[in-house]
């Protein structure tokens, strides 16, 4: 009767337990220095010296601004809806650290006599989740703008909602045609399928143009961050939050840069694999450990130079006005989107076609 | 209206283009400037550690001299208070006893010298007006305080340290421009 048990491989629960621990803290200290390089590119790009008194260059810095935050009084508003407003920051950093789960960090290390693949979840329609899950993250700015009974914070909150909801549209679109050259919603397949070299930027140029815009918007970047404009709405959804809960909606902004990055490095530009050499090869020669090592590093080294641009556009751009973001998002990035869309369909029936009319 | 200068230039409002619609290149251009700003040298002066040089006619605080034997000069004539347009220095005279001429140069000296830093316009003209050379104004100046008792300043915070006994505070209290590096 013992086949009737639940039957749990605690070798890949541990595994995958620890993958899980390796990816949430990483992503947390990326995000940590994300805010260091931010001070300082912006600080480079003002002819000014940025941070440089915690530590050596100022390294210590975003060590001392978690300090700061985690000392400062914790306000709650008397008129706030108390359960929201507690719960909207946590919200906002769940949805970021979610989508870290299906992208493929490096292919898979051999140790303790098992492959063990780099990825938390190879789930086969990646994609979908990525985009549900980003979807969600709206929640977050939303909770928190409503429930700080503001109408600042309430501005804010819509203008987010409404500004992420227009671009998702673009975003999906521009992605049904790279969808229609893969064949596939897996991470993991898609990058494997770019392991010849030949990145998916390559055959989608106006298609990454697209997400990379929407994905501005997602992260509310400048200059799409009309939900924390200071100048117009004093700061905006997290107007009313203070000390750590604060904390969690800007860093739950770097996380979102962080995760935006690596999806747009695993989809377009090969993900982890590692530029002008031959993986595989590769692999054999020198051992499939080194290779996962180095396919990692080298996919980090994708995601920091998005990161530099995304911080890069940011003390560039000013912002947009609210009716020319939605003059972009609608009358420009959807109908380019869709031609997008068209022409690729047709380009791939036409070779189906043995490129016959 | 005929325009006030011959600089003025009309706005042009036509439509924006296709080229300019796209904000790309203008993006683009907007980037590349920035980018080029990353390299520049910076003309930060890190301050605690590096300082920029005074001009050579800064006029900081008042210090009170002393002659090389260490003797204070100020002999309480009071032309400084007069000639002072922000009417910010008072002094009481008193007049050296025996066996105080190591302590003061001339008969009578300054038992009290205070100035008010807040009156003070660092004009300079009570070094101008003394006659022994007794009061100038140094490199540095009047510190930041929770009160406005403690901007008036007495003989303890302005006499220059004495030249014998701590010769060092005393080279530094002369600043750079006295004895240039």
């Amino acid at each position: 009767m013992h086949e009737m048990f639940l039957i749990i491989d605690w070798a890949i629960a541990i595994e995958k337990l620890v993958l899980i621990a390796v990816i949430v803290s990483l992503s947390l200290v990326v995000a940590m220095y994300e805010t260091y390089a931010e001070r300082k590119i912006a600080a480079f790009i003002q002819d000014r010296r940025g941070p440089s008194r915690a530590g050596p260059f100022g390294i210590l810095q975003p060590l001392a601004d978690g300090l700061k935050l985690f000392m400062k009084e914790e306000i709650v508003p008397n008129l706030s809806n108390k359960f929201l407003f507690v719960i909207g920051p946590g919200l906002a950093m769940l949805t970021a650290m979610m989508t870290s789960a299906v992208v493929p960090w490096s292919s898979h290390l051999h140790a303790f006599g098992r492959d063990i693949d780099l990825q938390i979840a190879d789930v086969n329609i990646g994609i979908l989740y990525i985009f549900g899950v980003v979807s969600m993250g709206v929640y977050g700015v939303m909770i928190g703008g409503w429930a700080s009974n503001n109408k600042f914070s309430l501005l804010a909150a819509i203008r987010g909602a409404s500004q992420i909801i227009s671009y998702e549209l673009a975003m999906g679109l521009s992605l049904i045609a790279l969808l229609m050259l893969s064949g596939s919603l897996s991470l993991r397949t898609i990058v494997e399928q770019q392991q010849d070299g030949w990145y998916y930027v390559f055959y989608q140029p106006l298609g990454f143009l697209i997400f990379l815009v929407c994905a501005f918007a997602e992260c509310n970047r400048t200059p799409f961050d009309l939900s924390e404009a200071e100048s117009e709405l004093n700061f905006g959804y997290h107007q009313e939050y203070s000390s750590m809960k604060l904390g969690f909606y800007l860093f739950a902004e770097y996380v979102n840069m962080f995760i935006s990055s690596a999806v747009m490095a695993t989809i377009f530009f090969g993900g982890y694999d590692i530029p002008f050499v031959n993986d595989a090869n590769f692999g054999a020669q020198h051992g499939q450990n080194l290779l996962a090592t180095l396919q990692g590093l080298s996919l980090f080294i994708k995601v920091v130079i998005f990161i530099f641009f995304f911080i890069w556009v940011r003390w560039t751009i000013p912002r947009f006005r609210y009716d020319q973001l939605m003059n972009l998002g609608w009358k420009g990035l959807i109908p380019l989107a869709l031609l997008n869309m068209l022409v690729t369909g047709f380009v791939i029936l036409l070779k189906q076609n043995n490129w016959h009319f | 209206m005929n325009a006030l200068t011959n600089r003025s230039k009309t706005v042009e409002r036509k439509p924006m283009t296709f080229w300019e619609k796209i904000y790309l290149p203008a993006i683009a251009k907007g980037m590349s400037i920035t980018f080029s700003h990353i390299f520049k040298k910076k003309p930060t002066i890190n301050y605690p550690e590096q300082t920029r040089p005074f001009s050579p006619v800064f006029r900081g605080l008042q210090v009170l001299n002393r002659d090389e034997e260490g003797r204070e000069r100020c002999t309480a004539c009071g032309l400084c208070a007069v000639a002072c347009p922000a009417e910010a220095i008072t002094m009481e005279a008193a007049e050296r006893l025996p066996g105080e001429e190591n302590l003061y140069r001339e008969e009578k000296y300054a038992a009290k010298y205070e100035i008010n830093m807040l009156r003070c316009i660092f004009c300079g003209l009570c070094e101008e007006a003394c006659p022994k050379d007794a009061v100038y104004l140094s490199e540095t100046f009047a510190t930041a305080n929770y009160n406005r008792q403690s901007f008036i300043y007495g003989k303890k915070d302005m006499l220059i340290p004495h030249p014998k006994l701590q010769p060092e505070e005393y080279e530094r209290a002369k600043g750079l421009r006295v004895n240039p590096k």
